[in-house]
């Protein structure tokens, strides 16, 4: 019998055991399942929190943006322009936050048992799509009431690259959340910075204020954040109303898989001894 | 066949707080490895891993040079004092952690039981914990699915299976964990300290599935356990650890007597002051302290017959009366095997030093090496006990004959025969 287990001390950079991730999917399904069914445990209202929460925060922003400091909705019903940014972005800093503290979480487990790291910050990209989806399902409700009243949102043919937008949003907050966390391991500054960096990132992101604000000239200094286009191609798709342009959709796209393959990078070598320095 | 080889595995820590001064480490290493192509700066210095000394350099070797190798189907028993790298060892083994130098080389399949339950989310059933559990150790949905039932069995835990595992008792989830565990299969079982927990009838059931388990299907198993009992038990070769080297490897019997005599040795080593802070418990020692704890005679080696005579020192902080001295003996193997409560009451000034003599006569105590727990405290069962200082294990003796004048007769005494020698009288009626 060939020896099947050897454990040496490093790993070459680029030695990502992909086929070792397959292995372990029914563990990947499993903290799925586990996210989702743990996180409104012993709560009265239950599943129905995944409603309240982005509807009382739509309340929120259509009092402060909206009703206070009367930023531009781009035409749009305040409560859908909300909701639609709302969505996106709640599911961005979500999966970015929890995949953000991996390793600090989860060491009373890694401490313990090995199974591939990478499945952790996985599952919680994967299940926070639950609650994405449920969200959406509002605002399609809003959507829905807001068409058949009459109001001008045109959908149109780009709202076919709504999944490419979800992919892209996962995989965004995917490659900066193993990042932060493969470099929170052994220095915590980043951690005290991080939250303040994610609050500050929304108000960079046109969630409660459309990029058709900015003098076009500008524009471009917001695309920098790849956020932004996914957020303006949905709105657009969504409702035909919104910046639009293949060349900063592909500027996100770029950015996320360069982004995930530093992160896979950078999480596979911390991952191997990241229990001596937590 | 050899099922696992360790070659040269080294394992070094940094002491100290992670935080000051480590980018500094870490950009003089990178500085040296990646751009001038030196070898690691810091692998040459570090010293052996002695807790009760203080050292010199910050890092220190919690595993140096380890290299052997373990047979198909056995059961080898790691034993070592705590801190001596038996569980870096095993993390190691269990990937957990990658050790700093060398290799381990295993057939198939590693599966770790480093503290049972591992992973079990409070909030999720004992069902769900299960299929959590056995995918967090490598089982596929399909093969926990096939042994669900005997898993549910084996622990024991029928009734309460659809119950979040919160409600659960301390005793139900080791069960649980374990049984998970024990049902995986894995070519290679590492086991650390389970037996720790769990009622004695549990402990009977596990034993007896790790014989199974390693007679029955010849897959190896790897147990570290400070129960001497349980080691001889299961185990049919031990290795010895001690300051993170291999020191003996071999038989069991072997491997467990090289492992206490180490261990008293380790006695002669510090001085009686150094020996009470040691065996200090944690949190006692304020308003009175012991000093030292000796013997009277020079030699800690006596007869059945001997009166040993122990002499301890103590200081007192503050003013306190009525306090007296118990005390507990341990055999080599850690187990109390009894224990006197002082009926002397005496008083101690605030910076008064008292030397007490206690007398243990007619001990009756068979050969072997002994230990010694004293408490100093106030009170008695019927009012409530308090106790100021507690000392474990701070000090050892050895039994080596029955009477000095008597040579032959019980000089081979055997350990499995216990510890006290009954003074019979017998006669036909």
């Amino acid at each position: 019998m060939e020896y099947t287990t050897v454990i040496k001390p490093k790993n070459r950079l680029f030695e990502v055991d992909f086929k070792e991730i397959w292995q372990y999917r029914d563990l990947f399904s499993m903290f799925v399942k586990k996210d989702i069914i743990t996180q409104y445990k012993q709560t009265i209202l239950g599943p129905a929190w995944y409603f309240i929460q982005p509807a009382l925060t739509t309340i929120m922003y259509m009092v402060v943006f909206g009703g206070i400091a009367k930023i531009s909705t781009d035409g749009l019903p305040q409560p859908l322009f909300y909701l639609a940014g709302i969505v996106c972005w709640q599911y961005f800093s979500d999966c970015l936050n929890k995949t953000a503290s991996t390793f600090t979480t989860n060491q009373h487990i890694f401490g313990k048992v090995y199974f591939p790291r990478m499945i952790v910050p996985l599952s919680t990209v994967t299940s926070n799509l639950v609650r994405m989806g449920i969200q959406f399902l509002l605002f399609i409700g809003v959507y829905v009431y807001y068409l058949l009243s009459g109001v001008n949102v045109a959908p149109n043919a780009y709202i076919l690259l709504l999944p490419l937008l979800v992919l892209m949003l996962a995989g965004l907050s995917l490659g900066f959340g193993v990042i932060i966390s493969s470099l929170t391991t052994k220095y915590r500054d980043l951690t005290i910075l991080f939250t303040f960096i994610v609050q500050l990132w929304m108000y960079a992101t046109p969630v409660i204020y459309p990029l058709s604000t900015m003098s076009p000239d500008k524009q471009w200094i917001m695309a920098i954040n790849p956020v932004t286009s996914i957020l303006e191609t949905f709105k657009y798709g969504m409702m035909g109303v919104g910046t639009f342009s293949w060349g900063m959709l592909a500027y996100s796209f770029v950015f996320m898989v360069v982004l995930m393959g530093i992160g896979i990078v950078v999480f596979n070598k911390v991952q191997r001894s990241f229990m001596d320095t937590v | 066949m050899t099922a696992i080889e360790f070659e040269n595995i080294s394992k070094q820590y940094r002491l100290g707080l992670v935080s000051t001064r480590t980018l500094s480490h870490d950009l003089n290493r990178w500085w040296k490895m990646n751009i001038l192509g030196k070898e690691d700066p810091y692998l040459k210095i570090g010293e052996v891993n002695d807790r009760a000394h203080k050292g010199t350099s910050e890092y220190v070797w919690a595993l140096k040079d380890i290299n052997f190798k373990v047979e198909q189907g056995d059961v080898i028993g790691i034993i070592g004092k705590n801190g001596a790298g038996k569980s870096t060892l095993l993390k190691i083994l269990s990937k957990v952690t990658t050790p700093t130098t060398g290799t381990i080389r295993a057939k198939g399949r590693i599966a770790s039981l480093l503290e049972v339950g591992t992973g079990f989310h409070p909030e999720m059933t004992g069902r769900e914990n299960i299929f959590m559990n056995g995918a967090i150790m490598g089982m596929t949905k399909a093969e926990i699915n096939a042994k669900l039932d005997e898993i549910i069995e084996f622990a024991g835990v029928e009734r309460y299976i659809d119950t979040p595992v919160k409600r659960y008792s301390s005793g139900m989830t080791v069960r649980l964990g374990f049984s998970i565990a024990a049902h995986l299969e894995p070519e290679i079982l590492v086991v650390d300290e389970v037996l720790a927990v769990g009622d004695a009838e549990f402990q009977k059931k596990a034993i007896g599935k790790m014989q199974d388990v390693s007679k029955g299907d010849g897959r190896t198993v790897l147990f570290v356990s400070h129960n001497m009992g349980a080691v001889r038990n299961l185990c049919n070769k031990a290795v010895v650890l001690v300051d993170g080297s291999v020191a003996f490897e071999g038989e069991t019997e072997q491997g467990i007597s090289f492992y206490l005599n180490n261990k008293l040795e380790s006695y002669n080593q510090i001085s009686a002051a150094e020996l009470v802070a040691k065996s200090r418990v944690k949190g006692y020692g304020m308003d009175v302290a012991f000093q030292s704890v000796g013997f009277e005679q020079d030699s800690d080696s006596f007869y059945t017959n001997d009166e040993i005579v122990l002499v301890c020192k103590f200081k007192g902080n503050r003013k306190t009366e009525n306090i007296r001295i118990n005390g507990t003996i341990f055999n080599n193997e850690e187990q109390a095997i009894g224990g006197w409560f002082g009926s002397d009451l005496f008083d101690i000034n605030e910076n008064e030093e008292k030397t007490i003599r206690i007398r243990l006569k007619n001990h009756k105590l068979t050969i072997g090496g002994y230990l010694v727990s004293l408490s100093v405290g106030k009170g008695n069962f019927a009012e409530g006990m308090l106790d100021y200082d507690v000392v474990h294990q701070v000090a050892k003796f050895n039994i080596v004959g029955f009477d000095s004048k008597e040579l032959i007769g019980y000089s081979v005494w055997n350990s499995r025969w216990g510890n006290v020698l009954f003074d019979v009288d017998y006669r036909s009626i």
